[in-house]
């Protein structure tokens, strides 16, 4: 049998990968015409290209795997006509193939509203991968963008535009709200708020009626005769099926375009099939990707001649649009009488939500998510499978409150045929069976079902069936650091403490087996440093540390190192300005100053790293261990000094802070922070421990995090004094560094935390455990261990040996580094292609 | 490997033993060629393979942290803890990274020595 497709697009592809899965070997041909000159390639996280994806990293399959699979692929090649009498079409470039059945999936275009202008030069598209490259060209001679459509492709578009770096960015959007057929007015009052903090200017109920510019645009004309200025737009108004191939060979089209398929994707020609954006199923164009994978489903199904019918496909869609979560799910527009609603909005956070339910209370209709969507997939699944609602709907939206347990019973509650991945449709059965066959991790699971491997938005969801069906089947699931080690990283700790062990050998001797790796080696040096303190290159422990510490610098692109020293509370003499400054230019190293008050120099060869330490320390540096799981800085305001406002002295409290935990090393780094009063110049509520000057002492709060999930920290306890805010901070980190996973900051720690602060509290302040005494004399065991590791590098012939690149030629630097010139310094040359 | 025991093998010296850390690699210079070095002494095993990682082009495996994965060694690159076999080179963690050269390893009187195998730039295209 010989299957000809017409598009390489994504739903395209999944045909022909559904249809190499299902037939039987050697029975199927497959010939694929595209007319874009790459292989298909994910359309949906387009925008990626401008945050660093290259063309290849969004392909669905490498050329090959049409190559191995025995697929034909003309790309660049359209194919131009289709004569059904003799089931053959003709290509663009001069080919002619015979057909048993013919899969139209042309996909769409944009759609390009009649507006005088658009031909002049400045104006893109935003579909394919091309028209990304022709604005990536043309963006750097633009500084203000403008995007016409204010939908879901349009807000992508906008983010493209703010990614090419155009300061402003203004949004057109003809209709009342943005997102008109996924939320509502309140919600996009919401989200307009949001995106216009971010940049980005809305404008709505607005008519563009000409483009300016004599051949370049220059601005918009609107029907309110406002003119607007922009240099580049975009236009992303819509989509218009590509059906003119079938418009041309005779096949039915709906009045407003689109190829008109019955129940099972097949045109008016039975042995022609449309899947995909160019396919009109029952008045309805599908616009978003899983659709078209059910499409491509139904019609492999049917071909290979068993039953199965497409009836529509929920529109439900969650996404995250320039950072902000962005879902509708069901109906989200149900008349008012026809349901009743229930709103929660928090302009403070910037979280609006929105549902519907049932007049008599029972079911979910829809709802819309804005800010916040963490509860997506469990409402789809609720809405979906007709649950019956907790006694009190607002649980579902808000949480249980009070003492009543959680409304719900979760992901478990749901019955068997619920989808749980709605890309590619895998059922919650589908994924239990998966785990009673003995998959029984998320990696396991997605090769088995392919779950969770489109858009992995329910890859949270999978793994609680993992556990829950695990435990279901009686297993005990045990938190367990690797293959190598049967043990928590909290059971480990105490039993390395236990026996006094003190290498990773003799670790692996009593509690593991096999050679360890990547994941317990490091886990397992992280908790003699914690308990011991000893230099972590001695006693064959050189070799269990992460590649960062195994060097005591930084690996950066290219191979070499950067070099950080320690610069307690940021406070630094000239003079060890000019030592920094001598030593950056004798090894021409590129200079920084980083976010912790410090100076990085970047690009020392491994061989230099001893040689460069010797003279930081003869210049009374120590090192400032950047490169461990360790105390990073204690960052700090000038305070009252030299500020006219602050009541204390936050640079001296700082430095005996920073002082008092340098080089100690716990399951993730560790950043501190002193501000001298409450205008909070050094952030300390966004550090793992950070204090603040009040008028009676210091306020001590614990467990901020920047980074990629920012987490404001929480007061652990008010107006103490200097002693007892450091007892609470001996206490805090001991407890923390015996109790956390790995690689677990203090802020996911607390969250996992039972109880949260204030149990935490009760632990670090009202002594619930009574352990605070052995949690501070094992605190005070690690300051008075303290030496500097560079030091001690620097003073050992045999430490320093292990600093070579070349174990046979010691005194040659890697001749395959490369730099490149920046801003009179050097950079490293980027990765290779 | 069958190709190892029929081709002939050019065996160079490499570096002692007491060179080599314990559970660990090092960095081997032959000519112009960079080969990474490692040591398994609870198994009294030695690897060898190209130092370059494949994935982003890093010549760093040497610096890697050894290890196993279900019984069988294995390194993994400092970069982006990429795993490779050093039995048979392949990537552990990608299925569609490609493949790293292994070298045949000897021990001598406390002398490391490595096997360049003759012919070995064709098995390589042809690989």
């Amino acid at each position: 049998m010989k299957i000809v497709i017409i598009g390489n697009g994504m739903v395209g592809y999944k045909f022909c990968e559904k249809m190499i899965a299902k037939a039987a070997p050697g029975t199927v041909e497959l010939v694929v015409f595209g007319e874009e000159p790459r292989p298909a390639y994910d359309r949906v996280h387009l925008s990626a290209f401008f945050s660093g994806k290259t063309a290849q990293d969004l392909e669905m399959a490498p050329a090959s795997w049409y190559i191995d699979n025995n697929i034909r692929l003309h790309l660049g090649d359209p194919v131009q006509s289709i004569d059904r009498e003799h089931k053959t079409v003709h290509s663009h470039k001069g080919f002619t193939e015979t057909y048993d059945y013919l899969v139209m999936a042309t996909g769409s275009a944009a759609f390009v509203p009649n507006i005088p202008g658009v031909d002049k030069k400045g104006v893109f598209i935003y579909r394919t991968i091309e028209d990304l490259e022709l604005m990536l060209d043309y963006a750097p001679k633009a500084t203000t963008g403008a995007v016409i459509g204010g939908g879901l492709l349009g807000l992508e578009a906008a983010k493209a535009l703010l990614d090419l770096g155009l300061q402003k960015t203004h949004v057109i959007e003809f209709a009342s709200r943005l997102m008109p057929r996924q939320i509502d007015d309140s919600g996009s009052r919401l989200l307009q708020g949001k995106l216009e903090t971010l940049g980005l200017q809305v404008h709505t109920s607005k008519q563009t009626t000409s483009i300016v510019g004599d051949d370049v645009i220059t601005g918009l004309q609107f029907a309110d005769d406002s003119i607007l200025e922009a240099d580049m737009l975009v236009i992303s108004a819509g989509i218009q099926p590509r059906d003119e191939l079938a418009r041309l060979c005779g096949l039915e089209i709906g009045h407003r375009g689109g190829i008109v398929v019955n129940d099972q994707l097949q045109t008016t020609d039975p042995f022609i099939y449309a899947i995909g954006e160019c396919a009109l199923y029952n008045g309805m164009i599908y616009g978003l990707v899983a659709p078209g994978y059910e499409m491509a489903e139904v019609v492999t199904t049917h071909i290979l001649g068993a039953h199965k019918a497409f009836t529509g496909f929920d529109m439900s869609t969650k996404l995250k649009l320039i950072g902000v979560d962005v879902a509708s799910f069901g109906n989200p527009f149900t008349p008012a009488d026809q349901c009743r609603s229930i709103v929660f909005e928090d302009t403070m956070k910037g979280v609006y939500k929105r549902i519907n339910i049932t007049p008599d209370g029972q079911h979910l209709l829809g709802g819309i998510l804005i800010g916040d969507a963490d509860a997506y997939n469990m409402l789809l699944q609720t809405a979906k499978n007709k649950v019956i609602l907790p006694p009190n709907p607002e649980d579902v939206l808000l949480g249980a409150r009070g003492g009543q347990e959680a409304a719900g019973a979760g992901v478990l509650g749901l019955p068997d045929d619920a989808t749980i991945c709605s890309c590619e449709n895998v059922s919650k059965a589908a994924i239990c069976n998966a785990v009673i066959d003995g998959h029984e991790t998320l990696d396991a699971v997605k090769k088995c079902t392919k779950a969770a491997t489109c858009c992995g938005g329910c890859a949270p969801m999978v793994k609680d069936l993992i556990t829950s069906t695990m435990k279901s089947q009686g297993k005990y699931i045990r938190n367990v650091i690797c293959e190598h080690f049967d043990y928590s990283r909290q059971e480990l700790f105490d039993l390395v403490k236990i026996k006094e062990l003190r290498s990773f050998d003799t670790v692996l001797d009593h509690y593991g087996h096999g050679e360890g790796c990547e994941i317990c080696k490091p886990t397992v040096a992280s908790i003699l440093a914690s308990l011991w303190n000893e230099m972590i290159l001695a006693k064959g422990n050189d070799t269990a540390q992460d590649s960062n510490d195994r060097y005591l610098a930084n690996i950066q692109k290219g191979g070499t190192y950067s070099v950080v020293p320690r610069v307690p509370g940021g406070e630094i003499t000239p003079r060890q300005l000019m030592v920094i400054a001598q030593v950056a230019e004798k090894y021409n190293l590129y200079t920084k100053i980083t976010g912790g008050q410090r100076i990085d120099m970047f690009g020392a060869h491994v061989s230099e790293l001893p040689l460069i330490w010797e003279e930081l320390v003869a210049g009374g540096f120590e090192s400032g261990p950047a490169y461990g799981k360790a105390l990073r800085t204690g960052k700090s305001c000038v305070g009252s000094t030299w500020c006219r406002f602050g009541p204390h002295d936050s640079v001296s409290f700082a430095i005996q802070i920073e002082q008092r935990y340098r080089g100690l090393r716990a399951p993730h780094k560790l950043k501190s922070a002193v501000s001298g009063c409450i205008r909070e110049c050094a952030e300390a509520q966004s550090k793992d421990f950070g204090i603040i000057a009040t008028e009676k002492g210091w306020n001590l709060y614990v467990c901020g995090n920047g980074g990629s999930k920012p987490q404001h920290a929480l007061l652990l306890a008010g107006d103490v004094d200097s002693a007892t805010c450091i007892r609470y901070i001996d206490r805090f980190l001991m407890f923390y560094i015996k109790t956390a996973d790995p690689l677990t900051r203090t802020a996911t720690w607390l969250n996992k935390l039972d109880g949260g602060i204030e149990y935490l509290r009760n632990v670090v302040v009202n002594d619930s455990l009574g352990i605070v005494a052995q949690l501070e004399a094992e605190m005070q065991v690690l300051v008075d261990n303290y030496r500097c590791e560079w030091k001690e590098v620097v003073d050992s012939p045999e430490l320093r040996k292990r600093f070579s690149h070349f174990v046979n030629a010691p005194e040659e630097k890697d001749p395959t580094v490369q730099f490149e010139n920046l801003r009179e310094q050097k950079k490293a040359a980027n990765w290779a292609k | 490997m069958s190709l190892h025991n029929t081709a002939t093998i050019n065996w160079f010296f490499a570096c002692k033993v007491e060179d080599v850390p314990a559970n660990g690699g090092v960095c081997v210079k032959y000519l112009d060629e960079q080969i990474a070095l490692f040591h398994f002494p609870r198994r009294n095993e030695w690897y060898a393979t190209q130092n370059l990682c494949p994935h982003r082009q890093q010549m760093a495996l040497s610096r890697g942290m050894t290890g196993t994965q279900g019984g069988e060694p294995k390194v993994a690159c400092p970069f982006h803890k990429k795993s490779f076999s050093l039995v048979d080179g392949r990537c552990l963690s990608d299925d569609t990274e490609c493949a790293l050269n292994t070298y045949p390893v000897k021990i001598e009187d406390d002398r490391v020595y490595i096997g360049i195998v003759n012919g070995r730039d064709t098995e390589t295209v042809m690989a």
